[in-house]
Formats: C-alpha cells, structure tokens, sequence
C-alpha cells in the first residue's frame, strides 16, 4: 500500500515535508475548529449537494478534509502531458465514430461494441461540430499505486463534475490557513473558469463573429450539482438559463430576456442528452428546449460537451483507449490503463468468475460507484448475486484487478489517518489548444479501508495541491 | 438579463420586504395585546396580512398563540415570516448568479438561521426577540443590494419588488383600520383609542416620524396622510410609488425609451399621489380609497411581469 505523505519508515516524502510539519503543529482540537469553521463556510456559500434517497436535511454538505493532497512538479508534469495526449486521442475517437468509423474498420475497436451501443447518438452522424471538439470538458479519473504509477480509472467525457470543488476547496484553505498556504509554494487553481471560457468561445459556430454569447444550460436548482452550475455561471460572467428560458425559432437558439429574445452562441450544459431536446430524445423532459438538435444540425449553435460523447464513457470501451492513442496519435500512451477484463469473451468471462473475491466488477455503462462490486469486501452471498448477474448478461461488465490506491492523511473522528484517495483532474479542449490547470479534485474514501470515494457513497474532497516545485527541505 | 431572473429577484424582494411588515405587524400586536383583554389587534394582523381567511379555515376562534405561530411560523401560510423565508430563499438560489455576494449571504444566512422558527424550535413567548431579528434581516438585506448591486436593471428590477410589495403592505395596515381614522380633525379620545392609533404608526415605525413631521398630538387625519401622501415618510404610498416610477423610468431608460401600461399606471398613480389631498380622499371614503389602492396596485404587478418578465 502506497502512502502518499509518508515513506513506510515513517519519513515524510519530499512533497509533503511542508505538510507533515504543519500537521505536527497542530493539534486535534484546533483541527476540529478549523473543520467546524469550514463547514459553517460551506454552508453560507451554499455549497450543498443533493443525496437522494435519505430523509431529514435535503441539501447536505460533501465533507470537506482539511489536509491538502499534494503533487510534485515533476510528478504533474508528467500526469498533464499523459491526460492532454489521452483527450486528443479521445476526442479523435468520437469524431471517428461519428464519421467514417476508420477504427472499426481497421478492427482496433469491435463494431459489435460501438455498433449496437445505447450511448451511440444516431443524430451524430455525419454532423460536423465546431473546431472538431467533442468533449470540451473530460474529467478523467487517476488513482495512484506506487511513487511512478498512476494508472486511469475511467474517462468521464459527457458532463463530468465537481470542478467547483477544486476551487471552493482552495478558497476555504487559503482563508482557512492562510500563512500555511503562503508559504507552500503552490500553482493557483483560480484560472479555470477563464480558461474554460476560452475554450468555450473557441468553438462557437463558425457563422459567429467576434462575441460569441456563451450560457450555461442547468437542469434547475434541484439538481444535485445546482451549485456547480451557478458557480461557474457566476465565474465565467454568463448567464445560467433553464430549458424554459432558451427557445428556437427558424433553427436558432435565443433566450427569453427582459429586453426580448437574444441570440446564443455556445450552450455549456449540464443536461443529459436524454433530456436535450423532447423533438429528439425523450418526449417527457421538460428541461430540455424544442428543437435545440434542429439548430444545432443546422450549426447555428454549439452543444459542449457534443451530443453523444457518452459513446467514449463506456466502460467497455475504456479498454481501447491506449489503442485509440496509437491508432489516432501514432503515440505510446503515457498514461496506463488498468488491466481490464472483458466478460463478454468466453475465457475471460470464466477467469471473472473464478476469481470473483480478488477483482472489481463494474457495469459498463454505471457511474458514481452504482453498480459496481468490490470482490474483497463482498460477502459470499453478495459475490454469488452478482455472479448471477454477469453471466446473465456478460456484455454489461467488466472486471479489473482490486488496485490498492494510495493513502493520505485525512482528519477523521479519531485524528490524522491514512484514507485511500484518487484524483480528477479537468482537461478543457478548446478549438485550438487543450489546457489542464495544475491541480483537480482529490476525493477521500472516509471510512477506514474504503475504496468508494464517490460522495453519492459517503466520499469527501480534499484541496489538491501542485507544487511550483518538486517539495523537500 | 433574463425574464426568468428578472422576475426572481422581483419576487425575492417582495417576499424579504413582506416578511419584514409581517414583523412589524407582530410587534404591533404584541405591544397592543398588553393594552386589552381582546384580541382585535391579532384579528387585525391577520387581516392586514390577508391571512384572516386561511388562518380561520385552519383554526376558527382568534387567540394569540395560534395567530402568533401562524404569522411568524406555520409553513401552511404562504405569508408567515417563515414561508417568506423559503420563497424568498428558493428564488434567490434560483438566480444566485444576479446577485451580489451580500445579497446572497444575507439571504441564505437568515434562511439557515431560520430553523429558529421550526417545529418546537420556535418559541410563541419569545416573539419579541424574533421579530428583532427579522427586522434585522430585512435591514441587512436592504442595506446589502443598496450597498453592492450595480445600478443596472437587475438592481431596479429588485427595488421593483421592494416598493410594490412595501405600498401594498401600507395600503393594506392602513386599510384594516380605516374606521379608526373617521375624517374629523378630532384629537384623541380615551387612552384605548390613542392606542389604537399608535399602534398604526408603530407598525410602519413611524411613530417618532409622526411627531417630527406634526409637532402635535396624534390624530386619525394626520396620520392618513403621513402615510399616504407625505413624501418624506419611507412608506408612505407617496413614496413608495415615487421610487416605483424611478425605477420604471430608469428601466425603460436601459431599454431604449420602450414602455408599456406600467408604465402609464405607474406615472398616473404617482401623479395622483403627488398632486393629491387628503381631504378628497376622505370625500372619496378612505376605505374605497384604499381598496382601490390595493387593486391598482397588484394589477401594476401584473403589467410588470407581463412587459419584462414573460
């Protein structure tokens, strides 16, 4: 087991020398102040996220870890050229798909898998988006296991979340411990949101002069990720529109405003495409705007993330991802994926069942830690269950080795403990140039020897620290 | 900006300047219920509040308890401090990105403190010390989207909602005791009628503002016009429709010169205001004065939402 701030001999390693010396001057009970003061912040700011499910408090907080998680410089370097080669590869791969389907043809990907995939956007085809740009903001999922190796979790090219957290997490360490933070050396965070505004207004349909109007398209203030929305809204200096103040007339997109109908140029949304457009998908939503596919063909307006890059999020298809990179990039991957069994083949499919109690068995179209089955911590029944389940529809699964993911010291009920963490950097790609900025969000499984980090699980966030250098003395 | 933001912020300040004349109304109240064994100064809470039907559907006799939790903190009433707070609260999260983060903060800091209100958590003797507060929340609300909104359309679309809400309020406390305010510049007869009058004036906090304005004893006559015509009293309808009618001019000024009916209704009404005497009114009937008021004043609402907000 991989411990990010101490070597097994109890020495701190060189990125952390800064935090282990802070943490030796403080004691549990001003640690617990400082988390308390955190939270009422939370609070005020209304930094709240929606648990479904369970009674009482309806806008709960995601639990905040006061100690940073930290990387070296050299360490993200290397992380940063990995992702920004991963997302081009990604992005390629989706426009492929959507076109003339080259990797299927050169049999690197199964049709069957593309081919008969739900997540696969018939509207898509043949539609040429802005700048060649699919999924504008990737959020892909990291977890360590050793000093060098960081392998990809998942990719999330749709919609990914919680880029807010980054920056509210920095927030409240930097009021929180402000002469700390001085004194760290860490590259700032605070640059996201013009950053994403510039990749936003980088693919604004090519009809599109000088001042392309960017909004953000939110579900409503009952969404879990309401916040997030608004935030980043607020941020960028756009306006935060629900379905009901967008409408399309001749093919294109306006908002209601006081001064009558505006025209827009780039919708951020943060709606799935189930619920885009009721003309196209599902005839239910009332959250979506009539006609928005309809201007979107006809390129009067720009969709980020496009229409159906879900097709990429397929746990399935996260096997050939590193052979994305070679086919698209003629590149060795940098970053590893994690060895992946398929149990839609015969022989891999019987290993998975043979070896149920040392793997992870996931569903290849689930998220936020649904659906998924930790071999070791199962039960016999629990592994017998979900054992049914995969054989009666093998396609829906894939299996990987349980990775012992490093540890960090996270401030818990009975002080400082190791907690297991991964990590989810942004990789923004606009028309002309992908950007990450140093940093992204760390979240902390809080129950001892847990590996479900997601916050839908009880998971919290920590700040994610980049160091201008690589730490020590 | 957008309709929908627009009209959330209208809506936000409407129900954060309501919440703030439900205190009022509860002080007044209070400070009357220690002066009578009755419980008229409840009933007329209720009504000036337009609670009165519901709150008699719900409990039937009038007993200051029950009219005290169900103004200050029954969520089945859409007008209590307490359901004031959660509209107020829903539409400002609805558009949090129009407001300033003072505006928020006092918004959502008052709502999680509201809790003091909640199920056994709100405590009918303690009123006193709540209605300090709200009135406090209103203050800082005011102050905070005075103090830190620019002077652009999101701001006088807020100020909007203020005065409205707040010439409605007055209309409607002035209405609920019209039969007090008979149209004779009579004096004050025994100590129960002064009271009932000051009760007045101390539910628009204005019972200092009355002797600097008059120098005189308390009179049914003046304090009609204190409260209607008189441009130097904050929520007198004079002033209240001289803040509407800025704010209109100064909308329809960042819109290119584009009015509508609110924009004639409100001119009208101010004019009227401005030109008018409170002798015609008593001529009028004060009573009709004031229903009529109250109506002008919500169909004003109406053209407003329906020029900007739809």
């Amino acid at each position: 087991m991989f411990d990010e701030m101490y070597e097994s001999d109890g020495v701190p390693r060189a990125p952390y020398a800064g935090v282990a010396r802070w943490l030796e001057a403080l004691n549990v009970e001003a640690l617990r102040m400082k988390r308390d003061e955190a939270e009422r912040l939370f609070r005020r700011i209304g930094i709240t996220f929606a648990v479904y499910t369970e009674g009482g408090d309806p806008e709960r907080l995601i639990p905040y870890d006061l100690v940073p998680r930290v990387l070296a410089a050299s360490e993200w370097a290397q992380l940063e050229k990995g992702l920004k080669q991963r997302v081009r590869a990604l992005n390629a791969f989706i426009g492929d798909v959507y076109s003339k389907q080259e990797i299927l043809k050169a049999g690197k990907v199964p049709e069957s898998l593309i081919l008969q995939n739900p997540a696969l956007t018939a509207p898509m085809h043949g539609l040429a988006v802005a700048g060649g740009v699919y999924t504008h903001i990737a959020g892909i999922d990291l977890v360590r296991t050793g000093a060098d190796d960081f392998y990809v979790l998942e990719d999330n090219c749709r919609t990914p979340s919680g880029v807010s957290y980054m920056l509210e997490n920095r927030a409240v360490m930097m009021r929180l411990f402000p002469e700390f933070f001085a004194t760290a050396g860490v590259e700032p965070v605070a640059r996201y949101p013009e950053r994403l505004l510039r990749a936003l207004q980088s693919v604004a349909p090519p009809y599109c002069g000088g001042d392309p109007t960017v909004v953000v398209l939110t579900p409503g203030q009952y969404n879990s990720a309401y916040y997030e929305h608004s935030f980043l809204a607020d941020e960028m200096g756009v306006e935060l529109v629900e379905g009901a103040d967008l409408v399309v007339e001749d093919d294109v997109v306006y908002t209601r405003t006081t001064q009558g109908l505006t025209r827009v140029d780039v919708i951020y949304r943060r709606i799935d495409d189930d619920f885009l457009d009721p003309e196209v998908f599902r005839k239910d939503s009332a959250l979506g705007v009539p006609g928005l596919m309809r201007a979107y063909r006809a390129g009067n307006v720009t969709i980020t993330n496009a229409v159906g890059a879900g097709i990429a999020d397929d746990k399935a298809v996260y096997v050939y991802v590193p052979e994305m990179v070679r086919f698209y990039l003629g590149e060795e991957p940098i970053l590893k994926n994690v060895p992946t069994f398929q149990c839609n083949r015969p022989d891999e499919l019987s290993h998975v069942l043979a070896n149920l109690h040392e793997l992870v068995v996931k569903e290849t179209r689930g998220s936020g830690g649904y659906g998924m089955m930790i071999g070791p911590q199962a039960t016999k029944a629990e592994r017998a269950a979900f054992a049914k389940k995969i054989k009666a529809d093998p396609e829906a699964y894939i299996a990987q080795p349980t990775l012992a993911l490093s540890t960090c010291p996270t401030f818990v009920d009975s002080g400082v403990a190791p907690r297991h963490v991964d990590l989810r950097p942004f990789v923004l790609c606009g028309a002309d140039r992908i950007d990450i900025v140093p940093g992204g969000l760390t979240r902390v499984a809080l129950r001892e020897g847990s590996l479900v980090v997601n916050s839908s699980q009880g998971g919290g966030t920590k700040d994610t620290w980049v160091l201008r250098g690589n730490g020590g003395a | 900006m957008l309709s929908r933001a627009a009209d959330s912020l209208f809506w936000l300040a409407r129900y954060m300047e309501r919440m703030d004349n439900v205190a009022r109304l509860l002080e007044a109240a209070q400070s009357m219920s220690g002066m009578t064994e009755g419980v008229e100064e409840w009933e007329s809470a209720l009504a000036a509040t337009g609670c009165d039907e519901g709150y008699e559907e719900k409990h039937g006799a009038v007993t200051r308890e029950k009219a005290t939790h169900y103004l200050a903190a029954d969520l089945e009433n859409p007008s209590s401090i307490l359901s004031c707070f959660d509209a107020a609260r829903t539409n400002a999260r609805a558009m949090r990105t129009a407001l300033t983060s003072d505006m928020w903060d006092a918004v959502n800091s008052a709502w999680l403190e509201a809790r003091r209100l909640t199920g056994p958590a709100f405590k009918p003797e303690r009123i006193g010390e709540t209605v300090d507060w709200v009135k406090s929340v209103g203050t800082r609300f005011y102050g905070a989207y005075a103090g830190t909104m620019l002077r652009n359309e999101v701001y006088w679309f807020t100020r909007l909602g203020t005065f409205i809400e707040r010439a409605d309020n007055t209309a409607r406390i002035l209405d609920v005791k019209y039969h007090l305010l008979l149209p004779r510049d009579e004096g004050v007869g025994g100590a129960q009628d002064y009271y009932q009058w000051t009760s007045i004036l101390r539910a628009v906090s204005a019972v200092r503002a009355y002797q600097w304005v008059y120098r005189t004893e308390v009179k049914p006559w003046n304090i009609a016009e204190l409260l209607i015509l008189r441009p130097e009293m904050p929520r007198s309808l004079r002033a209240c429709y001289d803040e509407i009618d800025q704010a209109l001019a100064q909308l329809a000024a960042s819109h290119s010169g584009r009015r509508g009916e609110c924009h004639r209704l409100a001119g009208e009404i101010a004019a009227q205001l401005r030109y008018g005497r409170v002798e015609d009114i008593f001529r009028i009937g004060l009573h009709e004065y004031l229903t009529e008021m109250i109506e002008r004043t919500a169909r004003l609402g109406d053209e407003v939402r329906s020029f900007y907000m739809r």
